[in-house]
């Protein structure tokens, strides 16, 4: 429950009454709406009290009438509108006439209640106009927010890319000094370790750049029909190399071909992304399996492995930007923790849905659908 | 004079042995440790003359937690926070203000990028050398 402070600035008395007790017990509520509101009602006499009454505490919704004792109602907007006031105004007059109407809401008048009301006018106005309070008050926390999100996703992306920066600056000022005297094979690991931090920090930056794409919408798509065996058995060719050091074995398995319109690259990058980690993260003798079917207008992928596995409370995270396991199996293995990120937007993009199962030690099984759409 | 012991907390396996060859080389005695957990099992049976912890490891504020936790223990012991996301982001960790320093015990911030005759003095400062 929210509530929303109404200030009513009116001379005559009765007006003011009447709007608190038509108030009182009234709510708003709306599907979309978490919450119901209600409302607080402040009275004022004249435009110098609520003024006074403002400069105090900013109300939502300012009642107005125009035609008060001193100031009047509409030079009262003006001062609002001049001094930047968040809050909402509306006219209450029984003098509407059409110039008065026309300034008042060059000056930001937001609606006209004229006078006398009735309890339900009065009512399903303020119905209206806390719907559109609350969206825009949504609307302002909603981008904040988003600012925020992107102020943290630069500052872990700075941390990502200069960690494997300084870590290579410093292997190569101990090999210029020659820290650790002059053999040259002293310093072999050091720069076997720059160059998988070089390694690293090409592949963050290949995981960018898709999500960069992913997320601004841009970059050429093409959609035709694509086939998910063909791409499957593709990723598996290229990565068949590291499975060999690996001793692993991977298989596809598909008894039909299973086809979808979709922009062939970004299948690629997700069933890609799939395949590698089931490779990147196995045990050594173990297997990697890829099934892709089709069922009842659903095409399913399935990647299982037999690998290291991800403890259940990381299920949630994994999917996140730059996250990745931290763990004694995992310190050696590189990635730049956007992968699984990239593939559940991807994922989303074509209505489908990724989903986790996982065992520590025995493996992890990924599997996403897709809406067939052809 | 016995050589002092300082402990290094880092999550970067590199970066890790590249401070453990820096520090050696002022003449300490070093012990690492490679996430918040380990550093806090060390802690149950070696006291270090001073530590230097890495800000985010298995959280983004591991260091944070890790410097809480030494400090209960060990209130004299120096603690440094070496983060690598001070200057290009804004994000300021300072231990200045004094709503942070009810619950941030570090002595000291650093930038990992920090030189090495300053990390020299730095240290040699806390521990009163």
């Amino acid at each position: 429950m929210s509530t929303f402070n109404i200030l009513v600035v009116d001379d005559e008395p009765g007006i003011r009454s009447g709007t608190k007790r038509i108030l009182q017990n009234f709510k708003v509520d709306y599907p979309f709406m978490d919450e119901q509101i209600d409302f607080e009602v402040d009275e004022a006499e004249s435009a110098e009290a609520a003024l006074e009454m403002i400069n105090h505490k900013v109300p939502d919704i300012i009642l107005l009438d125009n035609k008060l004792p001193g100031m009047q109602g509409v030079e009262l907007l003006e001062i609002i509108r001049k001094n930047n006031i968040d809050t909402l105004v509306v006219m209450i007059t029984s003098y509407a006439s059409l110039e008065l109407a026309v300034k008042a809401t060059r000056d930001g008048a937001f609606d006209f209640i004229p006078k006398p009301f009735t309890p339900q006018e009065l009512r399903s106005s303020l119905e209206n106009i806390t719907k559109q309070l609350f969206l825009k008050r949504m609307t302002q926390k909603l981008n904040t927010e988003g600012k925020q999100i992107r102020f943290q996703f630069l500052s872990v992306l700075s941390h990502e890319l200069k960690a494997p920066l300084n870590a290579i600056e410093g292997y190569i000022r101990i090999i210029r000094d020659k820290q650790l005297g002059d053999k040259v094979e002293t310093y072999q690991d050091m720069l076997d370790r720059s160059l998988e931090r070089i390694k690293g920090m090409r592949t963050l930056i290949m995981d960018l750049l898709d999500l960069t794409r992913i997320e601004s919408g841009k970059g050429v798509k093409e959609y035709k029909k694509v086939c998910l065996n063909e791409i499957a058995q593709t990723a598996i060719d290229t990565m068949r190399p590291y499975a060999i050091q690996k001793d692993l074995n991977l298989y596809l398995n598909s008894s039909e071909k299973c086809c979808l319109q979709a922009d062939l690259n970004e299948m690629q990058i997700i069933i890609n992304n799939l395949i590698s980690n089931a490779v990147k993260y196995n045990k050594e003798g173990g297997r990697v399996d890829c099934t892709i079917k089709s069922d009842k207008g659903i095409i399913t992928i399935i990647v299982a492995d037999t690998g290291i596995g991800i403890p259940a409370e990381d299920h949630e995270i994994i999917f996140q930007d730059f996250v990745r396991v931290k763990s004694p199996e995992t310190r050696n293995i590189s990635g730049s923790g956007l992968g699984l990120s990239i593939v559940r937007q991807l994922v989303g993009l074509y209505h489908g849905t990724i989903d986790l199962k996982s065992t520590p030690g025995e493996g992890s099984i990924f599997t996403v659908t897709f809406p067939k759409n052809l | 004079m016995t050589k002092k012991t300082i402990l290094i907390v880092d999550d970067d396996p590199d970066y890790l042995f590249q401070l453990k060859l820096k520090v050696q080389q002022f003449g300490f005695e070093v012990i690492t440790a490679d996430s918040q957990q380990e550093a806090e099992r060390m802690l149950d049976f070696v006291k270090p003359d001073l530590a230097i912890l890495d800000l985010m490891m298995e959280t983004e504020d591991s260091g944070f937690i890790l410097s809480f936790k030494i400090k209960r223990k060990y209130p004299d012991l120096p603690v440094i926070i070496a983060t690598g996301v001070t200057a290009e982001t804004g994000i300021n960790f300072s231990s200045n203000s004094e709503g942070d320093k009810n619950w941030i015990k570090a002595d000291l911030f650093l930038d990992k990028g920090i030189r090495t005759d300053q990390l020299h003095k730095e240290i040699n400062k806390l521990l009163k050398i």
